[in-house]
């Protein structure tokens, strides 16, 4: 591990870490309805950004491979599709866990609770046409396309849809956002760090993902 | 200009081959007809937010079913005969509005059949024909890219519909909310966001699809 190209990596270890700690040791305001569980804001809120951010570089990719056509690009398409669905179905995790112990119920039929669970299928239907393909070339075309095509549906779904309907969220429908008065100065110096942490923890599992699919592919090559 | 000629070209033998065979729209209208015709056999009487839920449920599934076949019918050696002569992005948008055309028909056809069975709730009646108009706009639009893109792969429409479910439900939830405003007859400005938004989208999947299908359509 070289200092001067992977000190990314060792940031967001010791970022996960900091927060890790902080979320369990760190002094926190006392609110009602949410008492101690605010501390899954450390934990909850940076799964979705770092899975906005892998999303993001599906669809970037996508465009890349379109253009350029190199095996690589797909490599890192794919790959950046798994985690941040793997990223998401952590998020709803905790979110569900969150929302059992504050609204009530596991699933409160909130409109950014659904509009995340069909934006994870946008993605798994991204993989069944991936399996229903078997030529290598046409499978990271077609689903390149698909994934171009899809991606601003979903941006759509995540970012504008919550905000036309109320929601139970911080931040929707009249609700007060987490920046106004919830969260203190110092429970900002763990959130900060803690989703730039996790930003880039996912994006350094996806390189080493990539790494690994592409020295399979090799081996079978041989 | 050679542009629009060719569009108007494709469009004029899209609906000269449906002529000749009228298989996709009498499929289409029997089907709609056998559906709205069941929901009403097992239904009898409805409330008016199943009404609406029921009817663009309807309208969706007949959607899939007639534009799953825009691609499908187009066989390999016509393609070739394409691939000399027309562009792609003439292709897929004469496409996008053979489909459009088709699809209002359908809708308004439905609606009028679905109205005479049930009973008829709705309120505002323009605001819901609007409504309609722009459910048939966006699932022509969405799901004409999504059948090229399923007609790419083998198993042609189990993946159409995998593939259009999760990118159609956003649209699907902002008609229903904006078809129900209408239903209700609440005031028409409190819908002018849902309106925006649906063109909005709608823009950006034209943009998308005669970007994208440029790429796909040879193999």
């Amino acid at each position: 591990m070289k200092i001067k190209s992977d000190w990314w990596k060792i940031l967001g270890v010791v970022l996960v870490l900091f927060s890790l700690f902080q979320g369990l040791m760190g002094r926190v305001p006392v609110l009602p309805i949410l008492h101690e569980t605010i501390r899954n804001i450390y934990y909850h809120v940076p799964m979705w950004f770092a899975m906005v951010i892998l999303f993001v570089f599906n669809a970037v990719y996508s465009i890349k491979y379109l253009s350029s056509g190199k095996e690589h690009h797909d490599n890192i398409a794919v790959e950046a599709a798994n985690v941040g669905l793997f990223l998401g179905v952590l998020g709803l995790l905790t979110g569900m866990l969150w929302a059992k112990y504050t609204w009530g119920e596991a699933w409160s039929n909130d409109p950014k609770q659904n509009s995340a669970a069909i934006g994870m299928l946008v993605y798994l239907a991204y993989f069944v046409l991936r399996g229903s393909l078997d030529e290598a070339q046409k499978r990271a075309k077609i689903s390149a396309v698909y994934s171009v095509f899809a991606f601003p549906v979903m941006i759509v779904l995540l970012f504008i849809l919550p905000r036309l309907t109320d929601s139970l969220h911080p931040g929707n429908g009249g609700n007060p956002g987490f920046n106004k008065y919830d969260m203190d100065n110092q429970m900002r110096m763990v959130f900060y760090p803690a989703v730039i942490g996790w930003i880039l923890i996912g994006v350094w599992v996806m390189q080493i993902r990539v790494r690994l699919l592409e020295i399979t592919n090799q081996l079978l090559e041989n | 200009m050679a542009f629009i000629k060719e569009t108007t070209t494709l469009i004029r033998k899209e609906f000269l081959m449906e002529w000749r065979s009228k298989y996709a729209l009498n499929g289409i209208l029997i089907y709609v007809f056998a559906t709205v015709f069941i929901c009403y056999l097992s239904f009898k009487k409805i409330d008016p937010i199943t009404w609406n839920a029921l009817f663009w449920i309807i309208l969706l599934f007949t959607s899939i079913n007639a534009i799953a076949k825009s691609f499908m019918q187009e066989n390999r050696s016509r393609y070739l005969y394409y691939y000399t002569i027309v562009n792609p992005a003439a292709l897929i948008l004469s496409k996008i509005i053979y489909n459009l055309i088709l699809m209002s028909l359908i809708a308004f056809i439905c609606l009028f059949f679905y109205t005479v069975v049930f009973n008829n709730p709705i309120q505002d009646f323009a605001y819901y024909l609007l409504a309609v108009a722009l459910g048939a706009l966006s699932f022509s639009s969405m799901f004409t890219m999504v059948s090229a893109i399923a007609s790419k792969a083998n198993n042609n429409s189990t993946l159409m519909a995998i593939l259009s479910f999760p990118v159609i439900v956003p649209l699907l939830m902002l008609l229903i909310k904006l078809a129900k405003n209408a239903m209700d007859g609440i005031d028409r400005a409190s819908s002018a966001n849902e309106i925006g938004v649906l063109l909005l989208i709608n823009i950006i999947v034209f943009a998308v699809s005669l970007l994208l299908f440029p790429y796909i359509w040879r193999d």
